[in-house]
């Protein structure tokens, strides 16, 4: 209970629970129940996106390789799959990143780490050629770990530090700045536009298993630093001087974590093109059921961003009809409302 | 304190000023304007020359007998039409859209007061194209309908950011509107998905900003509309250096806050017209305020900053359209990607310094 006093202590603002750890502790769920209802959500959610959509299908379908179905199940399947792995690598860095920067706003697509991830891959086709995800993935990572040192860099010079405003106006502007590039790279090859106007939204249609399988192992990768790194996390919530006095070597670790961030943001834009605001929302929503200790946030902001990613898909396909609405347009309709909530509670703090 | 603070006596029963006080006082007051005239006049000429450049050098010169010749009617084969329906357009064009931006952006920065609060960091700009954007693709609207849509946008955006700030109007505005500018992002993306490949340079005008291939009705709309629209600011705008001291200076000193939100209105409207016109050109109304302002000594003025904007759209679009070999870049394009690091750039230098906080600093 000490530890999770202190870290409490060491994070305004970024949980429900704040500011009463032991009454917050006695009216959460318990761990149990709350692993519970995560995984059933999840499971809910990939039986939804399995059997809807502009076609309704019966779930026998899924099981009788006969059906006449079959091959749209497989389809569904198959796009299932990767926004269950996006939304699970997108929450879990923003996990990462709002518990890294101790900043409540932090979210790959906010921050830049998403158009970072973009505008490389955009040099990487107009300038190179590059086609195959195999070529774009190191471009993502490239475009993301400069973008997000560039941001932290930029946003930290000057008096007050890296504070969430500045982090989210750096981001911004950084953001806005790169897509003018990026549409000038555009604007002079025609075929690369065609294919990017689609991409540059972000879904998870049409994209096949071969995709996934080539993103899996730096999903992989990035989630098990991440996953470790949730003492460090717990650590870093402290404070730098307290941390560093904990015996911890602060600026490795930061390493050590952004590394986590840029594998996990730059496959997930890598593979299906910039989704912001999971990463946003869902480390938030997590914290109100499981409090701040980041051993607990971390997983259940995996399962909570998958769900959420394969539930705003699945809305998308029906919700306006007859097109698709891509899901980083839906996962933007849930954010933008949620990130206003949080800057109209979080108030002057910021 | 002591040394702020002058002794009572001196204070209480002052003399009368004497003549050579009031000399001093007048001279002191009149500086800045003889500045300040100098200094539009001066900007004045400098969007001439810009204006000048754009129409006849670059890829197709024309001298100038021959352009005064065209623009009376006279045929010159070739030369008449590119000056009258590419380069000649284009110029205007950009003249009337930086104006609409420079003051609509100066108007924003400073009624906020907060330099960050321009209408394309808060999405105003984004509202507006993406209300049209959704009006031509989605609802197959066209002509003045969509400049309404457009204006719309603009409105409900700022609104809502508006309203979700709150009374702080610092931080959080420019956090609020940092996501709607998302929200509307996504918006126009998604119609861009929706359009067929024949339309996307058309919806790309929307999410850019580009002068380019602009008929002549629109631009005699946009003028008429600027005729009306821009001395009405710059009479409400005389409040604008009381409103600069804070909501309760300003209220304390006569100027009510139905008057500030009349200028807010005056200001959503002239970007909203831009955009109408020519898109979201991006930075344009970010950064003519501050380089205006610094031009005059840390003192806003609505007009100069609309002759800035000009200078960049006109300076943007030639850049766009022949820095680059065979590639002809819409002038958002230019401007948001030399833009975005000048705001990366405020944002370093304003952290420094103590006042950032009020918008004064942006000067």
């Amino acid at each position: 209970m000490t530890t999770r006093t202190l870290v409490d202590a060491g994070t305004p603002g970024t949980g429900p629970a704040a500011g009463s750890p032991e009454a917050a502790a006695t009216r959460r769920p318990g761990l149990p129940s709350t692993t519970a209802t995560c995984v059933a959500v999840v499971a809910v959610a990939v039986v939804l996106s399995v059997v809807v959509g502009a076609r309704a299908v019966p779930l026998t379908a899924v099981w009788s390789d006969t059906h006449p179905l079959h091959p749209v199940v497989e389809a569904r399947l198959e796009r299932t799959l990767l926004a269950l792995a996006v939304g699970a690598a997108l929450g879990l860095a923003g996990a990462l990143m709002q518990g890294l920067t101790r900043n409540p706003l932090a979210d790959p697509g906010i921050l830049g780490v998403n158009a970072g991830a973009t505008f490389a891959m955009v040099i990487g086709m107009t300038a190179f050629g590059a086609n195959a995800l195999s070529q774009f993935l190191p471009l993502a990572f490239a475009g993301a770990a400069l973008a997000t040192v560039l941001v932290h860099a930029i946003a930290a010079l000057g008096r007050d530090g890296a504070t969430p405003m500045k982090l989210a106006i750096t981001g911004a502007a950084l953001t806005a700045g790169l897509m003018s590039w990026t549409t000038g790279l555009l604007l002079a090859d025609r075929k690369t536009m065609e294919s990017f106007r689609f991409w540059q939204v972000g879904t998870v249609g049409g994209r096949g298993l071969d995709v996934l399988l080539v993103g899996a192992p730096f999903l992989v990768a990035g989630a098990v630093l991440a996953l470790t790194g949730a003492r460090l996390l717990n650590t870093l919530a402290l404070g730098d001087d307290l941390a560093r006095g904990l015996g911890r070597r602060t600026t490795r670790d930061r390493l050590v974590l952004g590394l986590a961030i840029v594998l996990l943001a730059g496959t997930a834009t890598a593979l299906t093109g910039p989704i912001a605001f999971v990463g946003l929302v869902v480390p938030h929503v997590v914290r109100g059921f499981v409090g701040p200790d980041y051993g607990r946030v971390l997983p259940f902001s995996m399962l909570a961003g998958a769900a959420l990613v394969v539930l705003a898909d699945t809305v998308g396909r029906v919700v306006l009809p007859p097109a698709e609405v891509q899901v980083g347009i839906m996962a933007a309709a849930v954010g933008v409302p949620f990130f206003l909530f949080l800057i109209r509670r979080t108030g002057r703090s910021l | 304190m002591t040394i702020t603070a002058p002794p009572l006596e001196t204070s209480a029963g002052a003399a009368p000023p004497t003549l050579e006080a009031v000399d001093v006082v007048r001279r002191a007051r009149r500086a800045p304007s003889r500045r300040h005239r100098l200094l539009v006049s001066g900007l004045a000429l400098l969007v001439l020359g810009a204006f000048a450049a754009r129409v006849l050098l670059g890829d197709y010169t024309v001298t100038v007998v021959d352009f005064f010749r065209i623009l009376f009617g006279e045929e010159i084969p070739g030369a008449t039409y590119i000056v009258m329906e590419s380069k000649l357009p284009r110029a205007v064009l950009a003249v009337l859209v930086g104006l609409a931006f420079g003051v609509g952006g100066a108007i924003f920065q400073t009624t906020l007061r907060n330099p960050l609060a321009s209408p394309d960091v808060i999405g105003v700009s984004l509202g507006a194209s993406a209300a049209a954007v959704t009006a031509i693709a989605l609802a197959g609207w066209s002509g003045w309908p969509v400049s309404a849509a457009a204006v719309a946008g603009a409105l409900a955006v700022a609104m809502t950011v508006r309203a979700v700030a709150g009374d702080h109007s610092g931080f959080r505005l420019v956090l609020a509107g940092i996501g709607m500018a998302a929200a509307m992002q996504s918006t126009i993306q998604y119609v861009f998905t929706r359009v067929d490949e024949y339309d996307v340079q058309l919806v790309l005008r929307w999410l850019t900003g580009s002068v380019n291939g602009v008929a002549w009705s629109t631009i005699g709309l946009l003028a008429l509309c600027l005729a009306v629209l821009l001395p009405a600011t710059l009479l409400v705008a005389r409040a604008l250096p009381v409103t600069e001291l804070g909501e309760d200076v300003a209220a304390g000193l006569g100027v009510r806050r139905s008057r500030t939100d009349g200028l807010m209105l005056l200001g959503v409207l002239l970007i909203a017209l831009g955009v109408a016109a020519a898109g979201p050109v991006a930075f344009v109304a970010f950064l003519a305020g501050p380089i205006a302002r610094s031009l005059n000594q840390g003192r806003t003025t609505l007009p100069a900053a609309g002759l800035v904007g000009a200078v960049l759209v006109l300076v943007g679009d030639y850049a766009g359209a022949y820095a680059f070999a065979d590639l002809n870049l819409p002038v958002g394009v230019v401007t948001g990607a030399f833009g975005a690091p000048f705001l990366l750039w405020l944002l370093v230098r304003g952290g420094r310094r103590t006042g950032s906080r009020t918008g004064r600093t942006s000067a």
